[in-house]
């Protein structure tokens, strides 16, 4: 079989991007992964909890030394790593343009690309958010566990699902103070374990209610909070205030798709992955079949996932381009996929996993 | 928070229980509004500013004091006029020796434009 020998072109070094670009250069396949940022691992280096899963999962190990090993991995094959590369554009013909240290620009064709562009913090707009000292629990999680700086002493977490109580834990961690942990729905939200921990930690955590306003001048000095009713709207009379010079925001994440549409590829619209995300295949392939989408921008979930769906486009890719032979890639991918079953178990993963069914059902109607 | 308030606050996670203690750099400074804040060299602008305590990064048009919001470059709320140039999303820019960082109303000017202006 003749062997494409334009490279596959990895768009994001956060860990589904470094798991792709491992297995094309696994196989022998050329491959040039770049980021915007001046380092990569995306996310992974502010994770600094203990990942769950099983014992190939790596469970118990922590997401910065995941990202460690990764990087390592991608040194030691010696993978074409371009980084301060921010990738501006691109099209169905495959040409990929480039700017560099945000001064040089230059296009490149590609016989592969494979999107790992991740996602973007959600915000949740109410009287005095635009105040500084409000942000994105991300943001904080950022400040504290990569720069080293407290971006406040006391602080409300807005949202109870996995990145507010992980971001409340780190908080406490890095030494602020969390004055409470708000959730609008009527449970929290997150993962027992991270919950728990908040729990111990004496951190209030309420149910049923959101942030109605932020108050101060130069910055935030007070949050005003109150119950919601079954609409989630504000309850005359439930209203309390909290001193807190920080509010954080963790309502959730929306794939950063915009790549993927100058490329061509379909969309879909899953309110449990996050909102509009490509359509995609078991092997990570969008409509456009030479593109693929691995991580964050396939569906919100998380590290271990993206991780495994980078492995799946970059066996595949390989195989694509003539690198692997058809039972070697079979082989591959039904490893990759069995441990990715493996992850969307209980009674988060269920719900990920019917969800991903779903748009795998679709693509194969859109694109038969 | 008055303006020398602004550089007594330290907000360095000296310690951490996971992180261990925050490893040495070499240090480099910065010239925020002529005054001199230190910075880790590699870091970003951002959090040295905010390491030392600086609050307002910039005022919107209409006056609106804005800090940081996503911290990764994605929403230009911690954007400042740096070396002459408006608009640096200071996130995701790292603190060089001797930058000087200013503060910017709207959009900003460019430091040519002031000078072409006379100014």
């Amino acid at each position: 079989m003749e062997r494409d020998t334009k490279p596959a072109v990895v768009v994001g070094a956060g860990p589904a991007g470094l798991c792709a670009a491992i297995e094309l250069k696994r196989a022998g396949a050329p491959v040039l992964l770049m980021d915007e940022n001046a380092k990569p691992g995306g996310q992974l280096f502010k994770q600094i909890h203990k990942f769950f899963g099983s014992q190939e999962h790596r469970a118990g190990v922590r997401g910065f030394e995941i990202g460690r090993d990764l990087l390592r991995e991608s040194l030691d094959l010696g993978i074409d790593v371009r980084l301060d590369t921010e990738v501006v554009g691109l099209g169905p013909d495959l040409k990929v343009w480039a700017v560099e240290a945000r001064q040089r620009s230059y296009t490149l064709e590609a016989s592969r690309i494979i999107l790992a562009t991740g996602a973007t913090e959600n915000a949740v707009p109410f009287p005095g958010w635009t105040l500084p000292g409000v942000m994105t629990a991300g943001c904080a999680q950022t400040m504290i566990n990569v720069h080293r700086v407290l971006p406040g002493k006391r602080v409300l977490m807005v949202g109870s699902g996995n990145v507010g109580v992980i971001v409340a834990y780190q908080l406490l961690q890095a030494g602020a103070e969390v004055a409470a942990v708000i959730e609008a729905a009527p449970a929290l939200g997150g993962y027992g374990v991270h919950t728990a921990k908040v729990r111990r930690a004496g951190v209030p955590m309420l149910v049923r209610t959101t942030i109605v306003r932020a108050e101060g001048t130069e910055g935030v000095e007070r949050a005003v909070i109150a119950e919601v009713d079954g609409k989630f709207q504000p309850q005359s009379g439930t209203e309390r205030t909290l001193e807190v010079d920080t509010i954080c925001l963790a309502v959730g994440l929306t794939p950063s798709i915009e790549l993927a549409s100058l490329a061509g590829c379909k969309t879909v619209y899953v309110p449990e992955l996050g909102g509009h995300m490509p359509l995609h295949d078991e092997f990570m392939r969008s409509s456009v079949p030479a593109v693929y989408v691995v991580g964050d921008i396939a569906g919100v979930e998380e590290a271990s996932t993206a991780m495994e769906e980078g492995r799946l486009a970059g066996i595949h890719a390989a195989y694509s381009m003539g690198y692997l032979d058809s039972g070697e890639m079979e082989k591959r991918t039904a490893d990759t996929r069995r441990r990715l079953r493996a992850l969307r178990q209980g009674v988060f993963g269920e719900k990920r996993f019917t969800a991903k069914e779903r748009v795998l059902a679709e693509k194969e109607k859109e694109c038969p | 928070m008055s303006p020398d308030a602004e550089f007594r606050a330290a907000n360095r996670v000296e310690r951490h229980a996971v992180l261990g203690d925050l490893e040495p750099a070499p240090e480099v400074t910065l010239w925020f509004e002529g005054r001199a804040v230190k910075a880790r060299e590699g870091e970003p602008i951002l959090s040295a500013l905010v390491a030392a305590g600086v609050g307002i990064l910039r005022y919107t048009k209409k006056g609106s004091p804005r800090r940081m919001f996503c911290g990764i470059g994605r929403c230009t709320d911690c954007v400042m006029t740096v070396d002459g140039v408006p608009g640096v999303r200071t996130c995701v820019t790292a603190a060089r020796d001797g930058m000087r960082i200013e503060r910017q109303k709207g959009v900003g000017r460019w430091a040519e434009e002031d000078s072409r202006d006379g100014a």
